[in-house]
């Protein structure tokens, strides 16, 4: 089977390849563009370790959402982009931060070749305790019950960083409606696709979540696909971004961090401890929060690539008779 | 397990390629691409640990995994407030130049034009 | 039958890959965009589908058989659109780049 060991090189090969070509190109657009398929194959090699969990969201997340956020960007950054790059430092600048870089790559595969042998791990841990919680994939038991406060810590931080965006808004647009950057004009194409594709994507979405009890999965990747499919909806014009004020908006915002903490504070009344869950019930618990959690992380995820409002909210007067039925979450 | 050196050595190169970029590139785009490259160069290494930590059945420890999972989710977070500011900053002084007077530079570029 | 479903297999992911190997010497080769969109339609179509053909007989069960050839027609169908809205844009831009 010397294959494998081959087609790993080859992998690993073809990576540092579109990574230099991300750093080096002088287009920032293409940049974006080797960003994107770096991501890609970054996924094949989570595979390769073993981690098809985290395969699904470095595809999803980290080149999929990253990538329509930054292509936007580029697009929006272009006009003033040549005079920005002349301003690179010299040659022996550069020379410099290369040593510097590669001193700190040399110093992480130093850290690599002289980890101990055997490696320290939690793996019996987690099976051990796998059948407290029922659930059979053991990143899900890890993300949800053992590791759970993480997890909930994560979905303030994606709630900080909405919050964070919004505050970038002009004072007029404060309670406005966001507008993606990269709409295209109304498209035949790009609407049969969004009709088409939505309802798939939905169900898959939430298909995703379900298997992750037992199979690779889980609430953030298919909050991304939701959140794509919000995007794509959004993008070929049939629906806008919701008014950032909207209740039912901020609702789903909160669903989530909100559900995760009642359960938490439940399990400090009813089992001693803040986020454990009381025998025999951990596992339709950990699934009321997950799908409270797909909801606000769709939500919030959509958002973040949506941008700050830009346009200011409807006159009061005209609100109830201007606004026509809008999706308020994916 | 030759994967493990594989791919723990790609993690390194990776995270330097990313380190350069977002030091040498001027243009704050490039520098959040930078970043993002070695924030992913850094979360393969703790992938290659995971796999070191292979026991018990399952391809690779969950936990590190799972520390990943939640890493790229908050790295797109702060991407996206990066790009955020950085696009309200150029909408502002008309330039994405990080350099001491250049928005200034741009803002005035900007009245006058 | 083993060894025939293996036979069909083989024949159809080389096949597949002769395909995917046109589309991307077509991708890299091709003078302007409208050329290239054309060369990679046949990677992503034809290839990918006689690749999905191939591995269905490897399929463990009738569901992961089904789920290969939706990948394959969501491949099909996000494809379509991309390349709409590619030329439409390069035609826009009368990019021959």
């Amino acid at each position: 089977m010397t294959i494998v060991p081959a087609l790993d090189l080859f992998v690993a090969g073809v990576v540092l390849v579109v990574a230099v070509w991300t750093v080096a190109v002088r287009n920032t657009s293409s940049a974006v563009v080797g960003f994107v398929a770096y991501g890609l194959l970054l996924a094949l090699v989570w595979v390769r370790l073993g981690a098809p969990d985290v395969a699904l969201t470095e595809a999803a997340i980290g080149s999929g959402l990253t990538g329509a956020l930054l292509i936007g960007a580029a697009a929006r950054l272009r006009a003033g982009e040549s005079t920005v790059a002349a301003e690179r430092p010299g040659v022996p600048v550069r020379l410099l931060i290369a040593a510097l870089a590669t001193v700190v790559a040399a110093a992480i595969a130093g850290v690599l070749l002289s980890l101990p042998d055997p490696a320290p791990t939690l793996a019996p841990e987690a099976t051990a305790n796998a059948g407290a919680t029922g659930l059979g994939n053991p990143i899900t038991n890890v993300l949800m019950a053992f590791r759970a406060m993480d997890t909930m810590l994560e979905k303030v931080v994606l709630l900080l960083a909405v919050l964070g965006i919004w505050s970038l808004s002009p004072d007029a647009a404060w309670g406005g409606r966001p507008h993606l950057p990269h709409r295209a004009e109304p498209d035949a194409a790009l609407e049969f696709l969004a009709r088409v594709l939505t309802p798939v994507g939905v169900v898959l979405g939430i298909a995703v979540l379900w298997v992750s009890a037992d199979h690779p999965g889980g609430a953030f990747q298919g909050a991304t696909i939701l959140a794509a499919m919000w995007l794509l909806v959004l993008m070929a014009g049939l629906g806008e971004v919701p008014d950032i004020g909207r209740r039912r908006l901020r609702l789903a915002l909160v669903v989530g961090p909100a559900v995760f903490l009642t359960i938490g504070l439940g399990g400090l009344v009813v089992s001693g401890a803040f986020l454990s869950y009381p025998q025999g019930f951990a596992k339709p618990l950990i699934l009321a929060i997950e799908f409270a959690m797909i909801l606000t992380v769709a939500t919030t995820l959509g958002l973040l690539v949506a941008g700050p409002p830009v346009a200011g909210p409807p006159a009061a007067g005209s609100a109830a008779a201007g606004s026509p039925a809008r999706r308020a979450a994916p | 397990m030759s994967e493990v050196l594989v791919f723990g050595l790609c993690a390194a190169v990776v995270a330097g390629l990313g380190l350069y970029g977002a030091i040498v590139d001027p243009r704050p785009l490039r520098k959040i691409l930078g970043f993002n490259l070695l924030g992913s160069g850094v979360f393969l290494f703790f992938g290659v640990v995971a796999r070191r930590g292979a026991a018990a059945g399952f391809p690779g420890d969950p936990v590190p995994q799972a520390l990943v999972i939640t890493g790229i989710v908050v790295a797109f977070s702060a991407t996206a407030l990066a790009v955020t500011l950085l696009l309200r900053f150029f909408e502002t002084t008309g330039s994405s130049s990080l350099r001491d007077g250049a928005a200034a530079d741009g803002a005035r570029d900007t009245a006058e034009s | 039958m083993s060894v025939l479903l293996d036979l069909v297999t083989i024949v159809m992911v080389s096949a597949g890959m002769v395909f995917f190997l046109a589309g991307t010497v077509g991708l890299l080769r091709f003078p302007d965009t409208l050329t290239r969109l054309h060369a990679l339609t046949k990677a992503d179509n034809i290839g990918l589908g006689l690749v999905v053909i191939g591995l269905v007989p490897q399929a463990g069960s009738l569901r992961d058989g089904l789920k290969l050839l939706c990948v394959w027609l969501l491949v099909l169908l996000a494809s379509a659109t991309v390349s709409q809205l590619v030329a439409q844009a390069a035609r826009r831009e009368g990019d021959s780049s």
